[in-house]
């Protein structure tokens, strides 16, 4: 069995000189920005973002995930990076494990993340994610996302997310369970394939001692944002 | 459609000038034939030079790989029985090739890098000389087998004059080679597909289109319809990978907005050689107002068989004869997906022009696509594709008391049936019993043709090898049937007479009589979604090679698991394709696998060595490619 290992990855070495100089699963690079957008938060304009780059081949490839937000005027707000190696595990799925730092609020935190990434059924885009972090605290994040065609370039694509902890953390303002969920709907035209700007709504509701915690520092448990912001990748 | 991609799709004129001096009709004949011809080379021994050259299809200039300075590379004219010489001289600063297309010769002279005998291709500022006999005659091409070369230009075709007088008569021949031209570099292209497949792809069903399906078929039958594409995450208009949306299609060099123009007299009878040099383009061949009569099929003579149109796959040739009055036709062929076309006009005065064609719509590839059991065939009668039923459409056959019980069990395998007779309502069906239809297909074609051996249909059980299962392969067809004679996705009932590959048979008979002694299943395999291509679900940079033995008779029946046309190119041996008549099989160099269907070719093993076995889609071949060494 070893020996035919051997045998394989040699052919695979030389194989892709065989086929005239062409290498069938070049290494390649994408950077995808999947929003970056201003909304209208309750005590002013945020920035918001949501950026995934990959580097690799068909299926293995090291990915970085970062979303997070800012309010203007002021310093981050939230804010997160992820590294994550991504193996191809099934036609439509990735398996994805690695990092997770949450560099913002304070006191940053870090995660083991172990999760699926892919497309399911009927078209859903769907990133699921299992987080073990510190003193035993767990975590989930799910989002899901759909797309319908208007026409060729004009896209509306309604996504959900939400957040789940195992344990309260008041100093980062989680509670245990579902400590928060995000409705958004995002009209984008494609004036090309990479870069299209988009407006949309986005509801979000914090739940149990997430909305305490954001209550009791003066802030809001739920809002209705208007957005505006694009979508780029390359 | 903006105005800047009015120019990729159309191209930029750059004829007219001609008009605007105000020639003479003669001087403009004369012009016209200048301007447009690709230059002919003949004789046995022949200098080419590869290298580069600036082009300008849609208003950009760029560089394109050519021969001789010529795009489409020069013609090259031989006379059958000849021995050729050819001195290739790469002037590119990267290492290039040239393989010939169809051209039955030594495995070290067909010009595959690293798999034709003793040959890496030929260096930069070096010179390769090839040899060889010509045993066959016909219309053929030559491209380059290196890195994605042809993509950028390196194609030109071929033609064989015959030793014997030809089985058919015209006053002027004329070759028309379709390809596909983009402004980008061909490894971005590649890349793009890479991270997104449906890149190109701007024909996508939107709302309009559910809206028109719920109001004309209502909830239930448009969820039932739509249920399985999205269960499966796949497109009904994956029609193409690389569209007219980067593509601006050629033909004989000229763009749309041109077009290319053949001249003729009244009264002449054209012989048009039809060759698709395309990297990744399929077309749909017609010329409203003209019968097509295809006498030669890949270069090989078949019986003459009159259509109004043709779909040509990547690589395939067509001869066929026309017979224009005095008036002016278009050519047009157009992309598999709509996206696009290619033109050129049929002419006896350059000042007179013909209508283009509109467009057809773009089609919706069908549950048969994708190799289903189409059991219950209440589900729509789009799903019977492949079946020329119109005649029932318009009451004008009598079916009455017919016993289909049969196609219960295999109604798809009238898919393969040349139902022809139906349209016409010429055919008296009326207490027939159709039983017959389980045991083999062809039956009903059969009552114009002679009988068929049951075994030729009947090939071994389809079997998905272990290594089609995982991350690289989404699909898998259920129940892939043989549909020689669907004429494929969007040319079904078209009410035109399309040619399938059912009507393809050889003049003279079978060239090789014995049956095979074993059979090699295929399948074509991929994901479309992260765009990995191969075959039984390994790749070329993971496969062993075929190991074929001297003197064998092969049956390769391919099975197409996914949801494209790949045309399969076997080098140096002939496709003795299964079309319907064992004693007429005709012989192909490369054959069109329809998605989700099977097919079967007899290869006769008589050419000792190395040769690529590959899906000649460009961006798909460097997955979905064998190499074959026999001995």
């Amino acid at each position: 069995m070893k020996k035919i290992k051997m045998m394989m990855l040699a052919l695979a070495v030389n194989g892709s000189a065989v086929a005239g100089g062409m290498n069938d699963d070049p290494f390649l690079f994408m950077l995808k920005v999947d929003k970056l957008e201003l909304s209208d938060a309750a005590d002013g304009t945020a920035m918001v973002w949501d950026a995934q780059a990959w580097a690799g081949k068909d299926l293995n490839k090291l990915w970085l995930k970062s979303e997070g937000e800012k309010l203007s005027g002021e310093g981050t707000e939230e804010g997160n990076l992820e590294i994550l190696y991504s193996r191809a595990v099934a036609p439509f799925w990735d398996l994805q494990a690695g990092w997770r730092h949450d560099f913002r609020p304070d006191p940053d935190r870090d995660w083991f993340a172990f999760g699926v990434k892919g497309l399911a059924p009927y078209l859903f885009e769907v990133d699921a994610t299992a987080y073990i972090g510190e003193s035993g605290r767990m975590a989930a994040a799910l989002s899901v996302e759909y797309e319908y065609m208007f026409t060729q370039k004009l896209i509306l694509s309604p996504e959900l997310e939400m957040n789940l902890y195992s344990k309260d953390d008041e100093e980062t303002g989680v509670g245990s369970g579902l400590s928060d969920l995000a409705l958004g709907l995002r009209l984008r035209y494609e004036i090309v394939r990479e870069f299209a700007p988009y407006i949309g709504v986005n509801w979000w509701n914090k739940f149990g001692k997430t909305a305490d915690y954001a209550e009791a520092e003066g802030g809001d448990s739920s809002d209705v944002e208007f957005v505006a912001g694009f979508r780029l990748w390359f | 459609m903006s105005p800047s991609r009015r120019r990729f799709v159309q191209g930029m004129a750059m004829g007219g000038m001609a008009a605007s001096l105000g020639l003479t009709s003669r001087s403009l004949w004369a012009n016209v034939e200048q301007q447009q011809k690709i230059p002919t080379l003949t004789g046995t021994e022949f200098d080419l030079a590869i290298g580069e050259q600036v082009v300008n299809f849609t208003g950009t200039p760029r560089i394109a790989t050519t021969v001789n300075a010529s795009l489409p590379a020069p013609i090259l004219r031989w006379k059958e029985g000849d021995t050729v010489t050819l001195r290739v001289k790469n002037n590119l600063p990267e290492t290039s090739s040239i393989h010939w297309h169809g051209i039955i010769l030594p495995s070290s002279q067909d010009g595959v890098p690293n798999i034709s005998d003793g040959f890496s291709g030929i260096a930069p500022g070096t010179t390769h000389t090839y040899q060889f006999k010509l045993v066959q005659s016909g219309t053929y091409w030559y491209h380059s087998h290196s890195g994605f070369q042809e993509q950028t230009g390196l194609y030109g075709p071929i033609i064989v004059d015959p030793l014997e007088p030809e089985p058919f008569t015209y006053d002027r021949d004329y070759v028309v080679m379709l390809s596909d031209w983009t402004d980008e570099d061909p490894t971005v292209v590649y890349a793009k597909l890479k991270k997104l497949s449906h890149y190109y792809n701007f024909n996508e069903r939107t709302h309009k289109d559910l809206m028109k399906d719920l109001k004309e078929k209502g909830l239930a039958r448009t969820w039932s319809e739509r249920k399985m594409w999205m269960q499966m995450r796949m497109s009904q208009r994956d029609l193409a990978d690389v569209t007219g949306y980067t593509y601006t299609y050629l033909m004989n060099g000229q763009t749309p907005a041109d077009g290319w123009t053949g001249l003729f007299r009244k009264g002449e009878k054209i012989r048009l050689r039809f060759i698709n040099g395309s990297a990744m383009s399929f077309f749909d061949v017609r010329i409203p107002g003209l019968k097509m009569t295809v006498v030669a099929a890949d270069g090989q003579y078949v019986q003459p068989v009159s259509v109004d149109e043709f779909r040509i796959g990547v690589a395939e040739t067509y001869d066929v004869i026309v017979e224009p009055d005095e008036a002016a036709y278009s050519i047009f062929a157009q992309s598999i997906d709509r996206s696009g076309y290619a033109r050129g006009t049929l002419t006896p005065d350059p000042a007179m022009t013909a209508e283009v064609p509109a467009m057809d719509p773009v089609p919706d590839l069908t549950h048969m696509d994708m190799g289903m059991d189409m059991s219950g065939m209440g589900h729509s009668m789009h799903d019977m594709g492949g079946m020329n039923m119109k005649g029932m459409d318009h009451g004008k056959m009598q079916m009455g008391g017919m016993d289909m019980k049969g196609m219960d069990h295999g109604q798809h395998q009238m898919g393969g049936m040349n139902m022809k007779g139906m349209d016409h309502g010429k055919m008296q069906m009326g207490g027939m019993d159709m039983n017959g239809m389980d045991h083999g297909q062809h039956q009903m074609a059969d009552m114009k043709r002679k009988p068929v051996h049951p075994s030729d249909f009947s090939s071994g059980k389809v079997i998905h090898a272990p290594t089609e299962y995982g991350p690289h392969v989404d699909m898998r067809a259920q129940a892939p049937q043989y549909r020689l004679d669907d004429p494929g996705v969007g040319l079904r009932n078209n009410g035109r007479r399309v040619l399938t590959y059912a009507d393809l048979k050889n003049l003279r008979g079978t060239n090789d009589p014995r049956e095979p002694d074993r059979e090699i299943q295929l399948h074509l395999t991929g994901n479309m979604e992260r765009y990995m291509w191969s075959v039984n679900g390994v790749k070329f940079a993971n496969a062993e090679p075929l190991r074929w033995k001297m003197g064998e008779r092969l049956r390769i029946t391919f099975v197409n698991d996914t949801m494209m046309n790949h045309p399969m190119h076997l080098h140096g041996m002939w496709s003795d394709l299964e079309t319907g008549d064992n004693d007429f099989i005709p012989r192909k160099h490369t054959v069109i696998v329809q998605p989700g269907s099977r097919i079967s070719y007899r290869v006769t093993v008589d050419a000792e060595g190395g040769w690529a076995y590959h899906c000649h889609l460009l961006y798909h071949m460097l997955g979905m490619f064998r190499e074959v060494q026999v001995s």
